[in-house]
């Protein structure tokens, strides 16, 4: 059983361009999983094909393990959405405009709408703000009158795509804040980032995505594990430490200006140390550094601008 | 049902909306001008000069014959204008602000929505049609007599069969705007951009009535979405020309079903990109 499932699932725009190629996600139900890639690398083409706004070229995909897009109208009144920012209309306030999404769902009822309307508000802390027109709502307000929309009714799953775009921080701690309480309800949290930090606060599990290929899958130990630590020894000798290294079978022995490093592997540190003081290496310091989730995640999605693709 | 709850709700917005609301408005004030003009130009009952207006000489013996007079002259281009912004911006303007994929994640249902969004445009061309025709009504009972109404056959019918006559008739030009709905709808589904699907279907209009003037094409004249919008005076006849508001209502009827049609076909499977 799992909340989000797809096997092969593809998209060719019609220009030719491979915007999603041959993914297959797995998010478990009461998981909060971190969808991760650069702008660009098919995250929001991935969503739009799990909502049924656009067609996959191949492949098939599950929401709540109903087939996608054919059952849309059977399933996603459970799921919640925020889909590449909000979109209101800017004359209605925002609980009018709240209303009228309501409106057009032919399972909700009408007689608890200005309840529920009311609650998701409050959720989100917006009921002050509920008899404002939109077109006055601050980028966060907006945002968060997006995220209200998702709560209108009990959702078995919440999709949100770059929740925190273009927040400030405070805004940022806020939305953050807000994915907890509703991942604690025990509704699966599906969130779209390009960035490392937010999804490591609140993730469980990340997807990982470059050039429309979903490069890993895990949970975040998982994701942690497949960095190798290395070792680092800081010596006035740094190519001696490194042959050192290199006859204790340690891989990719690397000397630079005063410090010489290798992957750690299952040598153990203690070990390594000894054997370099015998082997009359001056030891000025000597670390084990695992590599943090954004080297990871620089490692596995490319680094910098080039927009690959 | 639920289905009739999105109904109004998106009636209401379209109704309640401020840019819709002077349409309406606009619509309304036609009539009151043209009324007041032909009064101050009435011919006197016994001898008239036409000045080329339909109903003209009809008028000045009764008021009633100012909504024929109201209804043609805005058939030109006033209602069509108000019917194609609402047709065009249906779902153009929900791609343009974006809130199309949230209605579609909600879910609303392609079909649904669309069945609901052209809906709301046969209500819009309905009411814009009446207004025409209640406002005519009244302005032409204040400025000219009312009585029993003659006929463009000569013939003389009761005011009440008149004004029952009246009421076919605004039901006919209703029905030609809902069919030019339809297709603003088909247009609307092409494009993120109202204004775009609203001109385009303007254009569309303005053409098809040049071509219905030019002689050397009148063989494509009955094929034309506008040919048969001013057939109504078919109903002013005894006995009344069922023959042409039959090919008037069929030829509305295929163009509703076709471009209904296409823009059921071309929304249910395209990509919402917006």
């Amino acid at each position: 059983m799992t909340a989000i499932s797809t096997s092969g699932l593809t998209k060719r725009f019609r220009g030719g361009q491979l915007a999603v190629d041959h993914i297959d996600l797995a998010v478990p139900h009461g998981s909060v999983y971190g969808f991760l890639g650069p702008n660009g690398s098919g995250k929001t083409t991935t969503i739009r094909m799990l909502l049924g706004l656009a067609y996959p070229t191949s492949g098939r995909a599950t929401l709540l393990d109903v087939p996608m897009p054919d059952g849309a109208t059977k399933v996603l009144h459970r799921v919640g959405s925020l889909v590449e920012g909000p979109a209101f209309y800017p004359f209605l306030t925002g609980a009018d405009n709240l209303a009228r999404y309501d409106a057009a769902d032919r399972t909700a009822d009408r007689a608890t709408a200005r309840a529920r309307i009311d609650e998701a508000l409050d959720r989100v802390g917006l009921l002050a703000a509920a008899k404002k027109r939109y077109r006055h709502y601050s980028l966060g307000m907006k945002q968060r009158l997006a995220i209200a929309a998702g709560l209108l009714r009990p959702r078995e799953l919440i999709i949100l795509d770059e929740p925190t775009n273009g927040l400030d921080p405070q805004g940022t701690r806020e939305v953050r804040a807000l994915i907890r309480q509703i991942a604690a309800d025990g509704t699966t949290v599906f969130v779209s980032s390009h960035l490392l930090a937010e999804v490591e606060q609140i993730c469980t599990h990340v997807g990982v995505m470059r050039t429309g290929k979903l490069v890993f899958q895990g949970s975040l130990p998982e994701l942690r594990r497949t960095g190798a630590s290395r070792v680092t020894v800081q010596t006035a000798d740094p190519e001696a430490a490194a042959k050192v290294l290199t006859g204790l079978g340690l891989a990719d022995a690397t000397s630079a200006e005063a410090e010489a490093s290798a992957v750690l592997g299952d040598a153990s540190p203690e070990q390594v140390c000894a054997e370099l003081v015998q082997a009359g290496i001056g030891v000025r310091g000597f670390a084990v550094a695992s590599p943090s989730l954004e080297d990871l995640f620089v490692g596995l999605t490319g680094e910098g601008f080039d927009v690959s693709g | 049902m639920s289905a009739g709850r999105f109904y109004a709700s998106e009636l209401r917005l379209v109704l309640l909306r401020r840019r819709n609301l002077l349409l309406l408005a606009v619509t309304a004030v036609f009539p009151l001008i043209i009324g007041i003009a032909l009064r101050l130009a009435a011919p006197h009952p016994e001898g008239g000069n036409g000045n080329g207006v339909a109903f003209f000489n009809q008028l000045a013996g009764n008021g009633v014959f100012l909504t024929f007079i109201a209804l043609s002259t805005l058939l030109v281009l006033v209602l069509p204008v108000v019917v194609a912004v609402v047709a065009g911006d249906s779902v153009a303007g929900e791609a343009g602000y974006g809130t199309l994929r949230y209605l579609l994640a909600v879910p609303a249902g392609r079909t649904r929505l669309l069945a609901v969004k052209y809906g709301v445009i046969v209500t819009y061309a309905l009411c814009a049609t009446f207004i025409v025709s209640a406002v005519a009504l009244a302005a032409g009972a204040v400025l000219f007599p009312v009585g029993p109404v003659t006929l463009l056959s000569g013939s003389t019918i009761s005011l009440a069969s008149g004004l029952l006559r009246l009421l076919f008739v605004t039901l006919y030009v209703a029905a030609a705007m809902a069919a030019l709905g339809a297709i603003g709808l088909a247009i609307s589904t092409l494009t993120e951009h109202a204004i775009g699907a609203i001109a385009a279907l303007m254009i569309l209009v303005v053409t098809s009535e040049v071509v219905d003037n030019v002689p050397q094409l009148a063989a494509a004249g009955p094929y034309l979405p506008t040919h048969w919008w001013l057939s109504f005076d078919a109903l002013l006849r005894v006995p009344v020309d069922t023959s042409t508001l039959l090919r008037g209502l069929l030829s509305f009827a295929v163009y509703a079903l076709l471009f209904g049609s296409f823009a059921w076909a071309r929304f249910t499977s395209a990509d919402v990109t917006s």
